[in-house]
């Protein structure tokens, strides 16, 4: 069975972070297994910081945008290889 | 007087000083982000220099573009509003340091003022009362139950190492005291690995009322009457009015001279507002000092003809009050609603994006401050305020009435806003009596999604 692609999109308009802050090491790196439910990235949008967290286990395929990367709603941020 | 004040800020607040410096004969400089090249702040000033980046510690709160900016262009003023660097102590040593007048208090005074522990304590020291508690941590349950009785229940027990809410309970007795403290320090230990609880006057029902205060550099200090600001959604206010519909003369007179003495006591120069909670025996305790110009001045600007803006720039030009307390008379009534570019039907979620149609109510007794325009691009990078609807009436009833009908005419479209809400809000029994409490929208959202599942 070929693996499928699980892509974590924006739920807003905002700025992307790979880290809850400046000083820790990013959420996920590619190539990383995660599991389902763990926190992939942070959207701050208007002094709001906002918490993605993926619904499927597996493997980080590609992180589509830079820290600290405008984003726009809807916008592909991470996908997964589940 | 100042020739040209640099606008520290950007959104209404800065549009709100451009107009004062305009009315004053002031040249105004505007600064800017990336995400502002179009704002109506960087248009309407005299001048405007771009300061950086979008985000915001990469341009409104870098302290160094802003100080730069004001050397190379002549500025004796600076101007920080709300937010960003307005009650950073440093940008205004700064400001000191540069020979450039700050205009808010003196950079000694915000260090006191920004200190919760400090201010505590100078305020202590005075006859305004503060929310008595255990100031150290409790050891065990035996001093939990002396510090409590000594207090008076009901009591709240609260985690050193929480906040928001977290890791907090009431007891009413010394029963549900000690049965709280044992359960209350496993929570504190798991949820902040700190186990250190103190304890607290638990307010019950509070309301959040504030009082302006103007001191000039003479030593006159006066206050202006309170703002009633206990329409809250997690300390975020949405509805201000002024007078509050729960103080009396007697209550304002007693918490105007509390609030001047807690001025005085911190050295207060210039406008400012001390917040206190009010029990419903019309109790109040010392809460905070803003040291700064509010979000909600214009409640204020309404009920007593005072341009609060126009007299922060005179104090810092050194000018003494041009009246005394006496002088100072409360008329009608005032209400504010903040508009935000949120969605009220998905739990307040930012709604930035781009504003494709604009009407904006007008008319008798209606002022809006906003930066909107029809076309213009709502940032994700900054605070969600966009306007802020205030209305003037004769009293409390016919302002209902009238900001009801300006919240009808108030059409914003392209973002999700809290018009909606704030039309909902101003259609309940309990706001529409006055009687409310900091908790009223846990409430009210409660009672409304119930009826609406129902």
């Amino acid at each position: 069975m070929g693996k499928s692609i699980y892509t974590i999109t924006s739920p807003l308009m905002g700025t992307f972070y790979h880290a809850s802050n400046p000083d820790e090491a990013p959420l996920v790196k590619e190539g990383q297994h995660i599991e389902a439910s763990s926190v992939v990235c942070i959207i701050e949008s208007m002094k709001i910081f906002t918490e993605l967290r993926t619904e499927k286990s597996g493997l980080v395929k590609s992180i589509l945008v830079e820290n600290e990367e405008a984003v726009m709603k809807n916008q592909a941020l991470i996908e997964i290889e589940v | 007087m100042f020739t040209k004040i640099l606008i520290a800020n950007r959104g209404e607040i800065a549009l709100r000083i451009i107009q004062a410096c305009r009315e004053m004969g002031i040249a105004s400089l505007a600064v800017y982000s990336d995400a502002d090249q179009d704002a109506l702040h960087t248009r309407f000033a005299d001048e405007a220099i771009h300061i950086g980046p979008a985000l915001s510690r990469k341009s409104y709160l870098n302290l160094d573009r802003i100080m730069a900016a004001a050397r190379k262009n002549g500025v004796d003023a600076i101007h920080p509003g709300y937010g960003f660097l307005s009650e950073n102590a440093t940008f205004a040593q700064a400001c000191e340091a540069e020979g450039i007048a700050f205009i808010g208090p003196s950079s000694d005074c915000l260090a006191r003022a920004g200190d919760k522990a400090r201010i505590r304590g100078i305020v202590a020291g005075t006859d305004v009362p503060i929310i008595p508690g255990s100031t150290a941590a409790l050891v065990d349950v035996e001093s939990a139950c002396q510090a409590a009785q000594k207090i008076g229940y009901p009591v709240i027990i609260k985690a050193s190492g929480g906040g928001g809410g977290r890791g907090m309970r009431v007891a009413y007795n010394q029963q549900a005291l000690i049965e709280a403290f044992e359960v209350a320090g496993g929570e504190a230990r798991a949820a902040f690995g700190n186990p250190d609880l103190y304890l607290e006057k638990y307010i019950e029902r509070p309301r959040h009322i504030e009082i302006q205060i103007l001191a000039d550099r003479q030593g006159h200090c006066i206050h202006l009457g309170e703002r009633e600001c206990s329409i809250q959604k997690r300390y975020q206010k949405l509805i201000e009015e002024a007078p509050s519909p729960f103080v009396d003369d007697d209550l304002r007179r007693d918490m105007g001279r509390a609030a001047i003495e807690v001025a005085q006591a911190v050295g207060y120069q210039n406008a400012g507002t001390i917040e206190f909670l009010v029990d419903a025996q019309k109790n109040f305790y010392f809460m905070e000092v803003n040291a700064r110009i509010q979000v909600e001045h214009p409640v204020t600007e309404w009920v007593t003809g005072i341009d609060l803006i126009r007299q922060q720039i005179r104090i810092a030009d050194g000018q003494p009050l041009p009246f005394k307390q006496t002088d100072i008379k409360i008329q009608g009534w005032s209400m504010e609603c903040r508009i935000n570019a949120a969605d009220p039907e998905n739990d307040f979620m930012p709604s930035p994006g781009e504003v494709n149609r604009l009407l904006l109510p007008h008319g008798p007794g209606v002022r809006v401050d906003t930066m909107l325009y029809p076309g213009c691009m709502v940032p994700p990078f900054y605070d969600s305020l966009i306007c802020k609807l205030s209305v003037w009436d004769e009293d409390r009833p016919a302002v209902i009435r009238r900001m009801g009908r300006a919240l009808m005419a108030c059409q914003i479209e392209g973002i999700d806003v809290t018009v909606p809400f704030h039309r909902r809000v101003l259609a309940d029994p309990d706001f529409i009596r006055g009687d409310f409490d900091t908790h009223f929208l846990k409430r009210f959202e409660t009672s409304e999604s119930g009826s609406r599942q129902s």
